[in-house]
């Protein structure tokens, strides 16, 4: 079973006592098919163990779907920009590998490690959303879940700022003004260079690792094949000659299952967490869209409490009666702005805290899949090794023999 | 194949990095000091390790070369410096125990520092244990050009290779000797040992391989065709009939132009047979087979009317309604063919599945590779861009990580080179099936030629006896029926010789079948055995090195699954 990063208390480092320390634990369990056809999908049991107040009660279960988690995801990224969101597990494209147990399995515990990462996340953990996913009833989930669909669904006030966004960029273009969209920051510059090309190193990583997974599976299929033809030739060459190939053969059908198996804890525990790795730089890069779109906020929202202000001393300068008109507006769009500001600050500030963990965080899980990889290979190599060795008073007796 | 090239490369890269970790200067405050301690004394201890990662003594096979297509040039390169001959890995082909009863026991089997399995066969040893050796080497390819062909300019060449013998057989004369001969000659060699050994398991010759020699590279073809005559010579000479032959002994010794028959092309031999038929229709040629000819099989030969009469012949055993005068009613015979259509058929199974299972194996080691690969252009990209020391730490996991996976990589690669040639036995098997089915045929084309001449006797001394009876009754021209009578009791007493002739052959044939049956069951034995246990050391053997190298990152990174719990 994977080693997750299940925290059982949410901030505090201290050991966990249930009763007097604080604690938040959840646990996505048992799926099931539900529905038919074309309709059909997995439901998932997501219990809920907990001490804090804003909770209902000690323990909760209730049954969720992965557009749920998905409403979750959205909402979290919505809220709580800066921060880097835990990834999902992407929506299955092949049809038919959507039901298969190891899809599903991997699935699960991927939903598992998401709701954790949130439930331990110390600003995260607090969200009101995290708390109507763990306990409202399906009836308010369906009709939750059924007005925002999709990721990153856009609501019309943002679309009329890319619009805006889109038109200030032509008519800069136009007037010949390069307008500075973005920051420049040197750091930043770097963390952006870096989280982009990581994805492309991540990737490669990960699509060898599945690669490494088939060659498990194909070896093993191989050395079932070959133990069958050998034994076949085993009983056609009779005496002591025969029974060595029949023993051979067994030897190897027994190494093919090893093969199996190990793949599977390959795919599981190695192949997993890279995916999860590519998935999380990925939410980076949202996370990196976010903080632009607030960096060209601020700017565009300086900028025209800039010239408001200028329109304001000049209405003042020469005693119009649509200063006090003026001097309203200039102060909401001076509030909007420092609001813009201050959005974007808090963002720079989460990130630059969310960065430093995040690669804690990464050291430390790729670690374990190291450690676990190391562990299945040496596992792997000593079995085969060992089987093979158990023949061979076999094979010298049979020399003797003859 | 990606990597093989630039490892070298990547190393450097990788080592400077080593240096830049120990000169780390730690002053970044983090929340959990306590993981971090144990980084640094997992860093410091990984430093320390002086063993060399990327072992330079273990050879890197090519990366573009087919290990199934080409295991001599692969034996070369990975035994260049082993004390033993460049044939260290051939496993026995069949006929290979030279002077050797109990075969078995001569091959010894040793697992050296790498574990890899080696065989120190008796027969490519100069060992002081064998009474007697035959060692044949072919060597030095060289252009010759066709002496009688001065109509075409500059056109008509060969090629002519060396070949070396080095004996202590007496009946050679000689301890060494060379001579050179070309293709052409080993056909003849080849074609002269079926005729006068029919029966007997003969290695099969190499083929012409007429396409390939235009296809191919010069250098690449005649190199191939090298090893390839090598082989069968040794083979030839290891066979326990063959080695003794004359037209063995001739092709190795005497020099200058081979001393023995050319084959005459089949139409040559056709048109022959196509002349003399009518004669023998009109009686002014013998119809009687000839003693020297009738020890070859009809087919291929110059007597048409013998080749038509045995297909009468066969014919008749298979759709005519008496029984032939002789069958083959070696029961044990007819058992044991039997049971090698059986083996030929598994074996021909076993041959595909191990190529299936060593194309697996290969793409393991090749895939390990490039997991090692991309992680090691991770660990550059993190050191390079690293800001922070968990960062650091990670690109040192990774380091770690991806040298083990090139090192196993390498191991099961290795690992991969020898099972190829360890389960050629299997293949060499196979190929032999083909020389066993060939002996099988000189046997019944020799006992169809006894049972068509069987046949002819019975019919001819039948007219005998009625042209007997009928002279007693007729008064009549005396002289021209006596001499009938004559000339048929001399084609009679013809056909008797041709016929005891045709049975003494039949017999040693089905003699040599007979033995050299035993001799392919017992060394077959041995040499698949061997194989066995060569598999197995071997197998053992790497995945004993490929664990240590996973268990050696188990324990590094042993603090992660603490951590964890």
């Amino acid at each position: 079973m994977i080693a997750t990063q299940r925290s059982v208390s949410g901030s505090s480092q201290s050991p966990r006592s249930p009763s007097s320390q604080p604690y938040l634990s959840v646990s996505v369990t048992d799926p099931v098919k539900l529905g038919n056809g074309v309709q059909a999908y997995i439901s998932y049991r997501v219990i809920t163990k907990t001490n804090l107040p804003e909770y209902q009660g000690p323990e909760k279960i209730v049954i969720r779907r992965y557009s749920d988690f998905v409403w979750l995801r959205d909402r979290l990224f919505e809220k709580y920009k800066g921060i880097f969101i835990p990834p999902l597990p992407e929506k299955s494209a092949v049809e038919k590998f959507r039901f298969s147990a190891e899809f599903i399995e991997m699935r699960r515990q991927a939903l598992d490690i998401f709701v954790n990462r949130i439930a331990s996340h110390h600003e995260l953990q607090q969200s009101e959303d995290l708390r109507t996913f763990l306990q409202a009833d399906e009836e308010t989930m369906e009709r939750l879940r059924s007005q925002e669909t999709g990721i990153f669904k856009k609501k019309p006030a943002d679309l009329m700022q890319i619009f805006k966004d889109v038109q200030s960029k032509v008519s800069d273009v136009v007037l010949g003004k390069e307008k500075p969209v973005e920051e420049s920051n040197p750091e930043y510059e770097k963390l952006k260079h870096y989280i982009f090309e990581l994805e492309n190193h991540l990737a490669e990583a990960q699509k060898h690792a599945y690669r490494l997974v088939k060659r498990h599976r194909e070896l093993g299929q191989s050395l079932s094949d070959f133990g069958k033809a050998v034994k076949l030739l085993g009983a056609c060459e009779g005496n002591s000659l025969g029974k060595a190939f029949s023993e051979l053969g067994t030897k190897s059908e027994t190494l093919s299952v090893k093969l199996q198996k190990e793949a599977h804890q390959l795919l599981m525990n190695f192949e997993e967490p890279l995916k999860d790795y590519v998935r999380a730089v990925q939410s980076i890069k949202a996370t990196i869209a976010e903080r632009a779109n607030a960096f060209r906020r601020q700017c565009e929202l300086a900028e025209t409490t800039k010239l408001k202000e200028i329109n304001l001393n000049k209405l003042t300068l020469m005693r119009s009666d649509k200063v006090g008109e003026a001097e309203i507006e200039y102060q909401e769009l001076k509030a909007e702005s420092e609001e813009a500001t201050r959005m974007f600050e808090m963002i720079v500030r989460l990130m630059n805290e969310e960065i430093v963990r995040f690669q804690e965080q990464k050291t430390l899980d790729m670690g374990i899949a190291f450690h676990e990889f190391a562990k299945g290979q040496a596992r792997l190599a000593n079995g085969i090794a060992n089987a093979w060795r158990s023949l061979i008073p076999k094979l010298e007796a049979c020399s003797s023999s003859s | 194949m990606m990597g093989s090239d630039n490892e070298g490369f990547e190393e450097a890269h990788l080592y400077a990095s080593k240096e830049e970790m120990e000169n780390l200067v730690i002053d970044n405050p983090l929340n959990d000091s306590n993981s971090y301690s144990n980084y640094r004394s997992a860093l410091s201890s990984a430093i320390s390790d002086t063993s060399h990662p990327l072992a330079p003594s273990i050879l890197v096979t090519p990366a573009d070369s087919d290990p199934i297509l080409s295991p001599p040039p692969y034996r070369d390169h990975l035994y260049h410096n082993s004390p033993t001959e460049s044939s260290y890995f051939e496993p026995p082909p069949f006929g290979d125990n030279v002077g050797d009863v109990n075969g078995v026991e001569n091959h010894s089997l040793n697992l050296d520092n790498f574990g890899r399995f080696s065989r120190s066969a008796s027969w490519s040893t100069s060992s002081s244990t064998d009474s007697e050796y035959v060692k044949i080497t072919v060597s030095n390819p060289l252009k010759e050009q066709e002496a009688s062909n001065s109509i075409v300019p500059g056109g008509g060449t060969y090629v002519t290779y060396l070949i070396t013998t080095r004996t202590n057989v007496p009946e050679f004369g000689g301890v060494e000797f060379s001579v050179r001969r070309r293709f052409r000659d080993v056909v003849t060699l080849s074609d002269r040992l079926a005729e006068s050994y029919r029966g007997l398991f003969i290695p099969p010759r190499p083929d012409k391989s007429v396409v390939e020699s235009q296809v191919m590279h010069k250098q690449e073809f005649v190199e191939l065709r090298r090893v390839a005559l090598e082989k069968y010579l040794r083979r030839l000479a290891a066979h326990p009939v063959i080695k003794r032959s004359d037209e063995l002994k001739v092709f190795l010794q005497v020099q200058g132009k081979l001393p023995l028959a050319t084959t005459t092309d089949v139409a040559s031999r056709m048109l022959d047979g196509a002349v003399k038929l009518p004669k023998q229709l009109l009686g002014e040629s013998s119809v009687v087979v000839a003693p020297h000819e009738v020890v070859q099989p009809a087919k291929g030969g110059r007597d048409l009317l013998r080749l038509f009469k045995e297909l009468k012949q066969s014919v008749a055993n298979d759709w005519g309604g008496s029984r032939p005068l002789v069958v083959e009613e070696d029961k044990e015979f007819i058992e044991r063919k039997e049971k090698i259509n059986d083996l030929e058929q598994q074996l021909s199974n076993v041959s595909k599945q191990a190529e299936s299972l060593v194309k697996a194996q290969q793409d393991m080691g090749d895939t390990m590779a490039e997991l090692g690969l991309a992680f090691i252009k991770l660990t550059k990209f993190e050191n390079e861009e690293a800001v922070f020391n968990s960062q650091k730490a990670r690109a040192h996991d990774m380091k770690g990580f991806a040298t083990a996976a090139v090192k196993a990589s390498r191991f099961y690669r290795e690992l991969n080179a020898q099972t190829v040639e360890h389960l050629d036995t299997i293949h060499e098997y196979l190929g032999l099936m083909l020389v066993v089915h060939s002996a099988f045929s000189d046997r019944s084309s020799a006992l169809l030629t006894v049972q068509t001449l069987l046949s002819e006797l019975s019919s001819l001394e039948s007219r005998a006896e009625k042209l007997e009876a009928t002279s007693s009754k007729v008064f009549g021209p005396g002289k021209s029926r006596n001499r009938k009578i004559e000339d048929l009791k001399e084609t009679i007493r013809a056909t008797e010789d041709a016929k005891n002739i045709a049975i003494r052959e039949y017999q040693r044939i089905k003699e040599n079948n007979r033995s050299e049956l035993e001799r392919l069951d017992k060394e077959r034995e041995a040499d698949l055995l061997n194989m066995l246990k060569g598999f197995v050391h071997n197998q053992v053997g790497y995945m004993e090195k490929i664990a240590n190298v996973w268990t050696k990152v188990v324990e590094e990174t042993s603090y992660y699954a603490k951590e964890n719990s």
